[in-house]
């Protein structure tokens, strides 16, 4: 009992500064199931029944349907293909070795440092080049290109620690370098997998410029570019807003809770990504 | 630490078939336009015609007294003050007033205070927009109910108050990933640095000064880096809360690079900004990871 006492002004601070934090986000998720009328009676009041119409409306008139298959598919072939590389990657630089290894590792960590703006103004006529503006390519491309940027340096640190004598044992009992990768290895390093996935992932969903920039065709556009524009075009509308700015979070708010502890662990492990 | 070795009949070239799918496409989408943006810097071109005309350093020479871009970039600076400076003061005075020890319900919290972090920026934006909204947003309203009226504002369409309101969402999305942060670093440090300190005599202010700052080091390291980084890209927010609005008052650098190249077209001069904002980027990195390490010494 005592010790509770002298722990709750640590409850107090921590929670007061959670409020904060989720006050803002529990306003926009009541107002995403308020009607025009009830907003402008104010921010303050409950809405009056759960209603899911702001959603359809969103969904369907907003074309929510549609930024949500862009953004389910550009995220998809992203994350898969940047992960299966940046394990390739990594376990070139961690385990084998080869020439001119190390300028390469280098050269490929300069693009996690460089952050889009330096990059989307040639790749916009190179893409145009080649006829890939306006197609999910000219999104998936070239974050797949700097999502690996991150993943080999990930990879590689993660494939330094691994334990030498299993890799010694694989090569006793025959295996080749690909039977040790994914039959000696792959257990170990699932979970660091696993945050590069979760990492991945976020970025990829939550990526606007390279959006805004590559694809004109409103049906191909992702969901944050997609919201971007639903509100340019109906700023009066708060509770549509509200509920598009809900699916747009939403499978990532998901994820989050899921994988929170791969999260935490990716972000503060450094996770300067560009 | 020699532990990489070729095993018997193995080829040494045989990495390179692990890399090569990875690095190719990092090369043509990353690496290559990198580069091109550097050389694009010293053209005049307006992106449609083949023509592209070499100006050296013009561009350059152009942002040094350029309204625009010196605009920007102070933005940028005061964008720090809010990703950066505020958020990490929060961080250590939380995290040294909740101390070393280890509180029930703490993933729960952490979970909480982390949120913004995951979160769309574009999502951020739009629900910062109507925190702000003068007629329908919450902070007018909550002013309004506490008798404060006279300080409701248009807060983003106000020429002073555009800037610090949307770098207050900063300091909003920045501060939790601090505290976390450095509540997670305090867990490393060993107890008996500070059971050895009472023994000194030490009073709590000299331990966060002697023992807990000095430790938390590589933890600013990652705080300084990202949040820094995080002020000086913005993008998102501005795009969607204001545009660079109004009248400029808000207008960040990666924006005018957006506006220039693709809306005005002006390309040559769009790159040197570009560029100009990664070298910094580069510059502000290289800083404090050198800092970082010559500390772990």
């Amino acid at each position: 009992m005592r010790s509770w006492a002298r722990l709750l002004p640590n409850y107090f601070l921590l929670t007061l500064f959670l409020l904060v934090v989720i006050l803002p986000i529990l306003g926009i998720v009541l107002s995403a199931f308020k009607t025009n009328q009830e907003i402008a009676k104010g921010p303050f009041s409950l809405p009056a029944r759960l209603s899911f119409d702001n959603f359809v409306g969103a969904w369907t008139g907003g074309h929510f349907n549609n930024y949500f298959r862009s953004s389910v598919i550009v995220s998809t072939v992203t994350v898969a293909v940047s992960v299966f590389l940046s394990i390739l990657l990594g376990y070139a630089f961690g385990i084998l070795s080869f020439p001119g290894q190390n300028l390469i590792y280098g050269v490929l960590l300069i693009g996690f440092m460089v952050p889009f703006e330096a990059v989307v103004i040639p790749l916009y006529h190179f893409l145009n080049r080649l006829g890939l503006v306006n197609t999910y390519w000219a999104l998936i491309l070239p974050q797949i290109g700097q999502s690996i940027s991150f993943g080999t340096l990930w990879m590689t640190s993660f494939f330094r620690t691994a334990p030498q004598e299993l890799v010694d044992a694989s090569a006793m009992d025959g295996c080749n370098r690909w039977q040790t990768l994914w039959h000696v290895l792959w257990p170990l390093a699932r979970p660091a997998v696993l945050t590069l996935v979760v990492l991945f992932f976020m970025w990829t969903w939550n990526e606007f410029l390279l959006a805004l920039i590559m694809v004109q065709d409103d049906r191909l556009r992702t969901l944050p570019v997609g919201l971007a524009f639903f509100q340019g075009r109906y700023v009066a509308d708060i509770p549509r807003m509200a509920a598009g700015s809900i699916i747009v979070a939403g499978p990532i708010v998901l994820v989050y809770i899921l994988f929170q502890r791969y999260f935490i662990r990716g972000l503060l492990g450094g996770a300067i990504k560009g | 630490m020699n532990k990489k070795y070729h095993w018997p009949g193995e080829s040494r070239f045989l990495g390179y078939l692990y890399i090569l799918p990875g690095l190719v496409i990092y090369l043509l989408f990353v690496l290559y336009p990198v580069l091109e943006t550097v050389r694009t810097s010293f053209y005049r071109w307006d992106g449609f015609t083949v023509n592209r005309t070499f100006i050296g350093l013009q561009n350059y020479r152009q942002l040094l007294i350029d309204h625009q871009f010196l605009q920007a970039l102070s933005h940028n600076l005061i964008f720090i003050v809010f990703y950066s400076i505020i958020p990490i003061i929060l961080g250590i005075i939380l995290a040294s007033l909740l101390g070393r020890r280890r509180l029930p319900g703490m993933t729960f919290f952490r979970a909480g205070l982390f949120l913004p972090q995951v979160i769309s920026m574009v999502v951020v934006g739009v629900m910062w927009r109507w925190i702000f909204n003068p007629v329908f947003g919450p902070l007018n309203a909550f002013l309004k109910l506490v008798g404060l009226n006279s300080l409701a504002r248009p807060w983003l369409g106000d020429f002073t108050l555009a800037l610090p309101s949307v770098g207050i969402i900063g300091t909003w999305v920045m501060y939790g990933f601090c505290m976390v942060l450095f509540l997670a670093g305090m867990q490393r440090i060993p107890e008996d640095y500070y059971e050895a300190a009472e023994l000194d005599g030490a009073n709590e202010i000299q331990q966060l000064r002697y023992i807990t700052l000095p430790s938390l080091r590589p933890e600013f390291g990652v705080a300084l880096i990202t949040t820094i980084i995080a002020a000086l890209r913005v993008f998102d927010l501005v795009y969607v809360l204001t545009r660079g609005g109004p009248g400029d008052r808000t207008l960040v650098v990666a924006f005018l690079v957006y506006r220039a190249a693709f809306q005005q077209n002006r390309i040559g001069y769009a790159a040197a900004v570009a560029t100009v904002l990664t070298l910094i980027i580069l510059l502000i990195s290289f800083l404090i990871l050198r800092f970082q390490s010559r500390s772990e010494e």
